[in-house]
């Protein structure tokens, strides 16, 4: 198993405790996969079913291949303006 | 000139940025914070945002936008407190006629509203926050 850190902002660095998050999964891993280890974090069962997850960045259009080195964080709704 | 700002934002300085004597007309857009949000009295509001990638996708907005249009443009985002007034978001679009101006400064922002990943949170007069939603909120968006 591979440690992965997330970032996480607002509301949800709230509802997960903190703004940095760590999770342990294979390398390599999905998306999909790292949503639903969130979601076994203390406060991850309030994360919507299909929360944001940008890879490097950006946001994914489809559920992309992630390892170690993949830069991550768990964005709440945006609401910039 | 970096997309966020934790310095109150002046619009003039931002269509300073703009400015050419090329361009025939300038649209700008001024976002402020709101003292109301569905009947609750704002007392302030706060920006927070993820600057490593809010600074890039800003980026990538003005290309977009400059690829599509004939313009120049600018923009800014204030970060932090804000009270009732204060401006939150400044978008310059300048170009040779008003036409693509308007066009181009409505999609910026609509853009930078959809992509830039910022969020809110507003303190009312009782006391209670709230972090706002807009898809929840379809109609409360300025």
């Amino acid at each position: 198993m591979t440690r992965y850190h997330v970032e996480t902002f607002a509301r949800y660095a709230e509802l997960l405790g903190s703004p940095s998050l760590a999770i342990e999964l294979p390398n390599p891993t999905s998306a999909s996969a790292v949503i639903a280890a969130l979601r076994q974090l203390p406060g991850g069962d309030a994360l919507p079913d299909r929360p944001l997850l940008a890879v490097n960045h950006t946001l994914p259009r489809a559920d992309v291949s992630i390892g170690p080195s993949d830069i991550l964080a768990l964005l709440p709704p945006l609401a910039g303006g | 000139m970096a997309f966020l700002s934790t310095a109150p934002i002046d619009p003039a300085a931002v269509l300073a940025d703009v400015r050419s004597p090329s361009h025939g007309g300038t649209a700008l857009f001024v976002g402020t914070v709101r003292d109301s949000h569905r009947g609750r009295v704002v007392r302030r509001l706060e920006y927070s945002a993820y600057p490593a990638m809010a600074e890039g996708e800003a980026r990538a907005i003005v290309a977009e936008a400059s690829a599509r249009w004939p313009v120049a443009v600018a923009a800014r985002h204030r970060t932090g407190s804000l009270a009732p007034g204060e401006v939150a978001i400044v978008v310059a679009v300048a170009s040779a006629h008003r036409e693509s101006a308007f066009l181009a400064c409505r999609w910026v922002v609509d853009e930078l509203k959809r992509r830039v990943p910022i969020w809110k949170r507003e303190w009312y007069a009782d006391g209670s926050a709230d972090w706002i939603d807009p898809a929840a909120d379809a109609l409360g968006s300025s």
